[in-house]
């Protein structure tokens, strides 16, 4: 669709997103309950841009970016309902065909374990030209060329070689690598990337994080990047979810965001890390209590029973979300209304 | 932080030279046969003091968790020596038929030095209930009968922050947090001086890491404990630690107070390490100079020659693919081996 060699466009509010997930709700039937894994998500990304998605585990992350590629399994989950808009359709309608198309090819996912993409069995250049042929009608020849250089572009020593070897003769942080190179081999619109970095050692993170915001910043690719490491994201991205329980409870510009975050959970989380850019405090201000089980959701705000701020009518309502900003929300009774 | 003041506490521990290797078969024909030689630890020394904090950081593979089980003999060492409490227990061992075990003195021993793991689940018995697996201890050394047992049991929930009434609850009703409270108060049973703590957060959620690292601090505090904090995660490593070292390859690259490490690194690989640990702050995180490192670590198998450093390190003269820098010390209490930091 669009030009990929033009200049990544700018993230402000002129810029049109490239994906937008409107009101989704996925939920799974399990042992008589149903889990809300994601109850009326919403945000989009704009081309060129990062959105970090942060939550604690099972506050539905994963669940949210598969079911944007309907690589959710259903059963035990529910047709997820909503909207994907993705070149003007909805993905969430599209017949399975259509979407298959569209996987691997303009709308691509990376994973914490990159086994979940690669196959043990078939030698590297088998699984990347493939991608290329079916997707592109690339020849043989002409596939292979193209994945020796995306290879290269990855930082694969000797990638002439090793594209004939198989996922196990790499390291994790080239297998990493690998992955990366077979999701953006067809220059997606957009990039899922669902903790591409949290098995991996800092030193190796950096280098796979620098290697997707240059891809990113060449090809114009649109980024979701999910990750719990609120490091990562003030470091990645421009703005940022914050999920909890299912739900969005703040989103915002990330340096909005981080100078003056309106949700507790959100305060909470930075409150939490430990972090080596100021002096260590001896206590951290931890949050109490623990994450809610999806299948039995506390009434009103699902996080009240954690939040040291929590009043009756937290127990009672859902909270309103409250415009902090023009792109600054939070789903809190207390958050501060402005903008 | 620690309970006594640090320059006057003596070493409780004491460890020259450690090493530790592990014998790999090659696989294949008769005559490929023979074995590798993997170096997982080779020749560290550490000496911790009593009340003290040591933090372990370093990537995975560098041998963090194999020198903490060479320091508590849960593994024999190749070579070197473990000084606990002036008594040298890695001499400890003896023969039984073709295996190394434990003498007297070092079973005797087991109740000052604990550890503590990264996945309580995996080291709790799933068919215990935590009476069964805090008695257990108890039991193996004769301490307390009946329903003493029972006051101790609920005694150590309490002290973890577990509510004592889940006393007859398993594993797997417990949530990860939980899970390592359980973990830790087995670990605390006997009454130890001395906890190796491997990547004992690691596997929690962020907020969870918060309230598993304040109950360490507060157990230190109370219970007078000596630590060797292990984990990769160099910010909560700081947090918790008064010295750290900074293991790379097998060795230790430099070993400074804990403040002073984060803040002036001396070590290209404790720069790098440091540079490459993201700051939850957008305005930092955006003018912050990384030194992102090339290649990989090298194997243990074939370490390279002179510095283990010396294949990715961005400031490699010629010396250091030759000699191996020895760790010495640049200033009071900051040791450092590098070729290049006088
Ligand atoms: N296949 C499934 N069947 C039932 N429940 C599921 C399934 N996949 C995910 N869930 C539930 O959905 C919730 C959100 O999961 P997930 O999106 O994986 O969380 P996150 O990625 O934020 O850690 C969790 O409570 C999880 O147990
Ligand atoms: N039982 C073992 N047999 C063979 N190799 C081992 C064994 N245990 C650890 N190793 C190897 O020793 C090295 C150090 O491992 P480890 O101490 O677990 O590192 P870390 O805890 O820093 O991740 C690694 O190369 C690892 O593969
Ligand atoms: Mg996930
Ligand atoms: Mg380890």
């Amino acid at each position: 669709m669009s030009d990929t060699t033009t200049e990544p466009s700018p993230t402000g509010d002129a810029a049109e997103a490239v994906l937008t997930i409107r009101d989704l709700r996925t939920f799974f039937q399990t042992d008589g309950h149903v889990v809300k894994a994601v109850d009326g998500v919403s945000f989009s990304v704009r081309r060129g841009e990062t959105l970090g998605v942060v939550g604690e585990s099972g506050s539905g992350k994963s669940v949210a970016c598969l079911s944007a590629l309907r690589l959710v399994p259903s059963p035990p989950a529910f047709h997820p309902s909503g909207e994907i808009r993705f070149q003007g359709r909805d993905l969430l309608r599209l017949p399975e065909q259509e979407i298959e198309a569209l996987r691997g090819n303009r709308l691509a996912m990376i994973f914490q374990d990159p086994m979940t993409s690669l196959n043990p069995y078939l030698r590297v250049a088998r699984q990347l030209t493939e991608v290329l042929e079916v997707h592109r009608g690339a020849t043989p020849a002409a596939a292979r060329q193209e994945a020796i250089a995306m290879l290269e572009r990855v930082g694969i020593p000797d990638a002439g070689r090793r594209i004939d070897q198989y996922p196990h003769q790499f390291s994790g942080g080239m297998r990493q690598r690998v992955m990366i190179a077979m999701a953006l081999l067809c220059q997606p619109e957009v990039l899922l990337a669902d903790e591409p970095t949290t098995a991996l050692d800092v030193t190796v993170q950096a280098q796979i994080l620098e290697l997707i915001a240059e891809l990113q910043a060449s090809l114009g690719t649109a980024v979701v990047l999910v990750t719990h490491d609120l490091g990562v994201v003030a470091g990645t991205a421009d703005r940022v979810v914050v999920m909890y329980a299912g739900r969005i409870v703040e989103e915002g510009p990330t340096g909005e965001l981080f100078a003056d975050p309106q949700h507790p959970y959100t305060r909470g989380l930075l409150a939490s890390m430990p972090r080596i850019d100021t002096p260590p405090t001896g206590h951290l201000e931890a949050i109490a209590g623990l994450p809610p089980d999806l299948g039995h959701l506390p009434t009103g705000c699902a996080f009240h029973p954690r939040c040291p701020l929590a009043s009756d009518r937290c127990r009672r309502e859902e909270p309103p979300v409250v415009a902090v900003s023009a792109e600054h929300r939070a789903a809190c009774f207390e958050a501060e209304a402005g903008g | 932080m620690s309970t006594l003041p640090r320059a006057e506490s003596s070493p409780l521990l004491e460890v020259r030279d450690l090493a530790v290797r592990f014998r790999l078969e090659r696989p294949g024909g008769l005559l490929r046969r023979g074995h590798d030689e993997l170096r997982a630890v080779d020749g560290v020394n550490l000496v911790v003091r009593r009340g003290e904090t040591l933090g372990l950081v370093g990537e995975s593979g560098c041998g963090k968790s194999t020198t903490g089980r060479a320091v508590l003999q849960l593994l024999k060492p190749s070579a070197g020596t473990v000084v606990f409490d002036g008594q040298p227990i890695h001499d400890w061992w003896v023969r039984k038929g073709r295996r190394w075990v434990w003498d007297a003195r070092l079973r005797e021993l087991r109740r000052r030095m604990q550890m503590i793991f990264q996945d309580p689940f995996a080291s709790l018995n799933p068919r215990m209930t935590v009476e069964a697996i805090l008695t257990e201890p108890l039991r193996n050394f004769g301490l307390t009968g009946g329903g003493d047992r029972r006051r101790r049991v609920q005694e150590l929930m309490a002290t973890v922050g577990m509510d004592p009434r889940f006393i007859r609850r398993y594993p797997h009703e417990f949530s990860g947090g939980q899970r390592q409270r359980i973990g830790i108060a087995r670990a605390l049973a006997l009454g130890p001086d001395l906890i190796v703590a491997d990547e004992p957060i690691s596997a929690l959620d962020v907020s969870i890491q918060a309230q598993i690292l304040n109950l360490l601090a507060r157990l230190r505090e109370e219970l007078g404990l000596t630590m060797i904090f292990i984990a990769h995660d160099l910010a909560a490593v700081r947090h918790i630690s008064d010295r750290i070292a900074v293991m790379y390859l097998g060795r230790i690259v430099e070993e400074a107070d804990a403040r002073e490490i984060v803040a002036a690194p001396r070590h290209p690989y404790t720069q790098a390490l440091i540079s490459a640990v993201p700051v939850p702050d957008p305005v930092q995180e955006a003018t912050r100079q990384r030194t992102v490192l090339s290649g990989e670590v090298p194997s243990p198998v074939n370490p390279p020659s002179g510095c283990p450093f010396h294949s990715r390190c961005p400031l490699r003269e010629d010396r250091c693919t030759r000699d191996v820098p020895v760790l010495r010390e640049i200033a009071p209490g900051h040791r450092v081996a590098c070729h290049l930091v006088d």
